[in-house]
């Protein structure tokens, strides 16, 4: 499949490709710490050079995450977000935002709002892709097909442990861009980037044109320079997570969280 | 496509199963399947199994008639399959032993595993004790409160009993972790599920592992009864048991099934795990099949006073049975369960697991209702482990 220039993710990696840089992709649960603060959160972000906001949907068996985000899923989740609230909060990034927003969660709460109903509502709010970590190629053919229908890309992860056969099916129903899961385990910081990406993102480029996106474990502007010599993007969520959580009840989190997203994005904007 | 060839090549039993898990486990499940696949066609693999089964944990078990128990609720026979007389206490160890000889075959050395009652975790660290093998059981701290003494007899067996604090802190939240785990550390390390849940191959799998409980009942029935009888009872947590005793009976179609679930202390989400009467479709641990969740399709917590029934997801192979009529489930209460349990043990002489004490509840309120049918209930364990909850529930039993 061929590279989507339409979308809003198409456009900004194109765009990182124009200007030479790679792109920085910012996580943060939505609702975390509560559905007001998310929406002033990914505009701080933005402000600090995010060029891709994925916007996670809580689920109460994160099975994926590590104990920040599953500590962030269980603040929104006591917070009382619901996905239609979350699309309420895409609606009100849009009149301020043009940045991507992803929806990234597991399969169960959006097959349970069911994808029809998804597609159309999220298309409609502004959101750009859907990622669900526990969807797998095999059982996706519905889901991208309805979400494909209005618009939305479908992003897939990569793992160091896939095959190349699976790497081709992954490249086959991804479009906007392909997340490569740097090393195998769950989400959360690590002291160093793992060996394994490299190597991956050698292997997935042989199947697709499509950009590459590096996360799982990337928690330093050090890591995040490393990871984009490889990659065309790089994902950072938990080591963001822990700044709202550490900054949660102070009046500047919106500050201190633009400032922590500058100490990644200026160096990578230098290179 | 007949009952009888499922899953599917992708795990679907009809449209539940399947495998919905991180892709960094998609290839392991794949290298598991084949080397699964193998081993079932390997007699040397079969062999050993089917030795270690007999020498080891005590196969095959009796059908026992439940004389007295039976006479007294009229002229229904009730039938006991004695898996509270295997080693370690329990049907896990069916399972248990069939996936150590796969996990060695696979050249994996650390083995994790989740339980709830401890039933599993138990059998795991006795196969991992067997094989010198190192085992780790993760295990939720509410469940760990109430099942003090199988914490206790991993530990002797040389486990680490790793705690999950997280969530309800029951099986779920055990697998969960367990989950975590599996994903960081799957180049060098074996899951050891021990319930027909999860992805693909695990429910086609621990079904297989437990099929001799059902191929052994029709036998025994066969012989000793001189025909097939008119119901199978088994409780069903994620449904190993019930899978196990089921599954050869599949084709009989004059042989009623009957799962029974936890009933708990009510109808309300959160107050049971009765996954049919109270769910619907739904993915949890790798798995598409009746889930407990709410509105916005978030994990409905359980209760049940039995730990190994305290689950928010069915198997799937259950689910498919359920929607194709050819299985049946109900619910019981902890109370009823309680109930029967003291009888069973009056009666018989026999102190079953409160999980089985389910079945048993269901058999006991069936028996009457049915004159001259026959009976088989799956004593899946046996209920040392629950003496202490036994204890808290029968005070007029425990005065000094």
């Amino acid at each position: 499949m061929s590279v989507e220039t339409t979308t809003r993710i198409g456009e900004m990696f194109e765009r990182c490709r124009a200007g030479r840089r790679k792109a920085f992709i910012a996580y943060l649960t939505a609702g975390d710490p509560n559905t007001e603060q998310t929406a002033p959160l990914v505009l701080a972000l933005e402000r600090g050079g995010a060029d891709l906001i994925e916007l996670g949907v809580p689920f109460s068996d994160p099975i994926a995450d590590g104990p920040v985000i599953q500590r962030a899923s269980d603040r929104a989740l006591r917070a009382g977000v619901k996905l239609s609230r979350i699309l309420e909060m895409v609606r009100e990034i849009r009149r301020h935002s043009e940045i991507p927003l992803l929806l990234f969660s597991y399969l169960n709460p959006l097959m349970r709002y069911g994808f029809e109903r998804l597609a159309k509502d999220a298309a409609n709010a502004g959101a750009d892709a859907v990622l669900l970590t526990d969807l797998c190629v095999e059982e996706a053919e519905e889901p991208v097909r309805k979400l494909r229908e209005q618009n939305l890309d479908t992003v897939f992860l990569a793992a160091p442990t896939s095959t190349e056969q699976r790497l081709r099916l992954v490249a086959e129903h991804s479009s906007g861009f392909i997340y490569l899961v740097s090393r195998t385990g769950v989400t959360g910081e690590q002291a160093s980037l793992s060996e394994a990406l490299e190597p991956l993102a050698k292997r997935m480029r042989a199947f697709t044109d499509l950009p590459l996106a590096a996360g799982f474990g990337i928690s330093t502007p050090e890591q995040a320079l490393e990871a984009a010599s490889v990659a065309d993007g790089v994902v950072v969520g938990s080591a963001i997570v822990r700044q709202i959580e550490k900054h949660m009840a102070d009046a500047n989190i919106a500050a201190e969280l633009e400032a922590f997203t500058r100490r990644f994005t200026a160096p990578l904007r230098a290179q | 496509m007949s009952a009888i060839s499922l899953p599917d090549a992708l795990g679907h039993f009809g449209p539940y199963g399947g495998r919905y898990v991180p892709e960094v486990l998609m290839s392991p499940l794949e290298e598991l399947e084949r080397a699964y696949v193998e081993a079932r066609q390997d007699p040397e693999f079969r062999a050993e199994l089917n030795s270690l089964l007999r020498h080891y944990a005590g196969r095959p078990t009796p059908l026992y008639f439940a004389r007295r128990l039976s006479e007294s609720l009229g002229s229904a026979q009730i039938w006991l399959k004695r898996e509270d007389l295997l080693h370690t206490g329990a049907h896990k160890i069916n399972n248990c032993l069939g996936q150590i000889l796969l996990a060695r075959r696979m050249g994996k050395r650390r083995i994790i595993a989740e339980t709830g009652a401890g039933q599993h975790g138990v059998a795991t660290a006795t196969v991992c004790a067997l094989f010198g093998m190192e085992c780790i059981v993760y295990m939720g701290e509410e469940d760990m409160r109430r099942q003090r003494l199988n914490v206790f007899r991993m530990r002797l067996l040389g486990a680490t009993v790793a705690g999950v604090a997280n969530g309800s802190r029951t099986l779920k939240d055990a697998i969960s972790e367990a989950m975590r785990d599996w994903v960081t550390n799957v180049g060098t390390t074996h899951y050891l599920l021990g319930s027909a849940l999860g992805a693909h191959p695990y429910p086609m799998m621990v079904r297989d592992f437990h099929k001799v409980i059902g191929e052994e009942a029709r036998a025994q029935a066969m012989e000793q009864m001189g025909r097939l009888p008119d119901s199978v009872i088994a409780c069903v947590g994620g449904g190993s048991n019930a899978i196990g005793i089921f599954y050869p009976f599949v084709a009989d179609k004059t042989v009623r099934l009957i799962g029974v679930e936890a009933g708990g202390r009510g109808h309300k989400l959160g107050d049971h795990a009765a996954r049919f009467s109270g769910g619907s479709p739904g993915v949890l641990h790798g798995a598409f099949s009746y889930l407990l969740q709410d509105e916005e399709g978030q994990v409905g917590l359980t209760h049940s006073v039995s730990a190994g029934l305290d689950y928010a997801l069915i198997g799937p192979e259950h689910a498919w049975l359920h929607d194709q009529h050819r299985a049946e489930y109900v619910s019981v209460s902890d109370a009823d369960a309680l109930s029967a349990a003291k009888t069973l043990a009056r009666m018989e002489g026999i102190i079953p697991a409160l999980e089985s004490s389910h079945a048993i509840a269901e058999a006991i309120r069936r028996a009457p209702l049915e004159p001259n049918s026959s009976f088989i209930v799956n004593v899946s364990g046996r209920g040392d482990k629950d003496i202490d909850i036994y204890r808290e529930n029968m005070p007029e039993l425990d005065k000094t």
